[in-house]
């Protein structure tokens, strides 16, 4: 490595972004890739690992380079899922796609602190002979075994390069020879316990996917949940699914009443210099005030779509 | 680079194409024959996105058979691209 090399760090925008839906794209569908934008997710995923057949890899590869090299997402961030370290792909998932700088590269099955560490290297080569300053493109780990549950503070305290970690849920039942249910209780350790690692790390979790995508109630009783847990997003297999989700997220008319006070309260008390304040007979602190800033987001987030 | 073998990509999908080559005898040139919706409007246009492709992979004598759906400019490139390195690709 060059001693000139250009190093980007995460910044507090990286980690607090609004991401309530993540949207997976099948990486070999061109009409879908091309309306990405248009579904009106936080993020889309392009999908090159199980969302395509292992005879079609080459094919979503090349498709979804082309996308990202030549097409306009506009606001919507774009990430791509790979296929994982140790699979005959995966080096060149991250060939052909790094160069063409998505916002981060979404890694499924990651297991190990020194796996990540490995992928982190791969990237910075990457980045680095196609003149990007290393740490440009983000990692958003998928945990998805009982290995990686156990190893997830490790997992989400490796790079500098994560922005978010998330559940596998399909692979972490078999995995766990759970079952899957609409109330979640074979996850809900799980989802506490990443929950719990990435805030550690102080970077965001998004949650696994409903997979059944006629089913509204399981999908909002399942939004509500890990919203309730402190979740930053979801992750989407339909774009039918992504208002309800979005409309989860939205606080309600008292949250965002009661925030703007906060705020505005907490302004006024810096610009005075005053340590303690009040609002509605409740002290307020900087947590409060953490809180309240999120609710706002969400709220001009909810406005927009 | 010399095709090897006949190969195929893509899809019959809407948006897609279905991008067919195979080996062309020797001084023949680059020879495509292209089904689409919109022949008079982009044909050419398309024809051009192809021979681009087979062009900068240094081919040249090859059949190209490409069925198009209504694929956009990122698509018939990549698809053309696939069909291409799994047609030069040798035996491991």
């Amino acid at each position: 490595m060059s001693k000139d090399v250009k190093i980007v760090k995460r910044t507090i925008e990286d980690v607090t972004k609004i991401r309530r839906t993540r949207l997976y794209i099948p990486g070999n569908n061109p009409a879908m890739i091309r309306n990405a934008p248009l579904f009106g997710a936080d993020q889309v995923i392009f999908d090159l690992e199980d969302g395509v057949a292992i005879n079609q890899k080459d094919s979503a590869r090349i498709l979804v380079r082309n996308a990202l090299k030549s097409l306009n997402f506009g606001e919507t961030e774009v990430t791509v899922r790979i296929n994982p370290l140790g699979t005959e792909f995966f080096e060149d998932d991250l060939k052909e796609i790094i160069p063409t700088k998505p916002y981060a590269i979404v890694l499924p099955k990651a297991e190990t602190h020194k796996q990540i560490l490995q992928i982190c290297d791969k990237i910075a080569a990457f980045e680095e002979r196609n003149g990007m300053p290393i740490g440009t493109i983000k990692l958003a780990p998928i945990i998805e075994s009982a290995l990686g549950v156990l190893q997830a503070e490790q997992i989400a305290l490796a790079s500098d390069r994560i922005v978010g970690i998330s559940p596998g849920g399909e692979d972490l039942t078999a995995d766990l020879g759970a079952e899957r249910t609409i109330e979640g209780e074979e996850l809900l350790y799980i989802r506490s316990k990443l929950l719990l690692a990435a805030r550690g790390a102080g970077v965001q979790v998004y949650d696994t996917v409903y997979t059944n995508v006629r089913d509204n109630v399981g999908l909002l009783l399942q939004t509500k949940k890990i919203i309730r847990l402190g979740y930053d997003g979801k992750a989407c297999i339909h774009p039918s699914q992504i208002e309800l989700i979005h409309k989860s997220f939205m606080p309600t008319e008292a949250q965002i009443e009661r925030a703007e006070r906060i705020i505005g309260a907490y302004k006024i008390a810096q610009e005075q210099g005053v340590g303690v304040i009040c609002v509605d007979n409740k002290m307020i602190d900087v947590p409060v005030v953490k809180r309240s800033e999120r609710i706002l987001k969400r709220a001009e987030a909810g406005r927009r779509k | 680079m010399k095709i090897l073998r006949s190969a195929q990509a893509g899809s019959l999908e809407s948006q897609d194409i279905l991008v067919t080559v195979k080996k062309g005898k020797a001084g023949t040139g680059i020879i495509i024959n292209l089904d689409s919706p919109s022949l008079v409007q982009y044909g050419r246009k398309i024809h051009e996105e192809i021979e681009f492709v087979i062009k900068d992979f240094e081919i040249e004598d090859v059949k190209v058979q490409a069925i198009d759906k209504g694929a956009l400019g990122f698509t018939i490139k990549a698809r053309t691209e696939t069909a291409i390195k799994r047609a030069i690709k040798k035996e491991s």
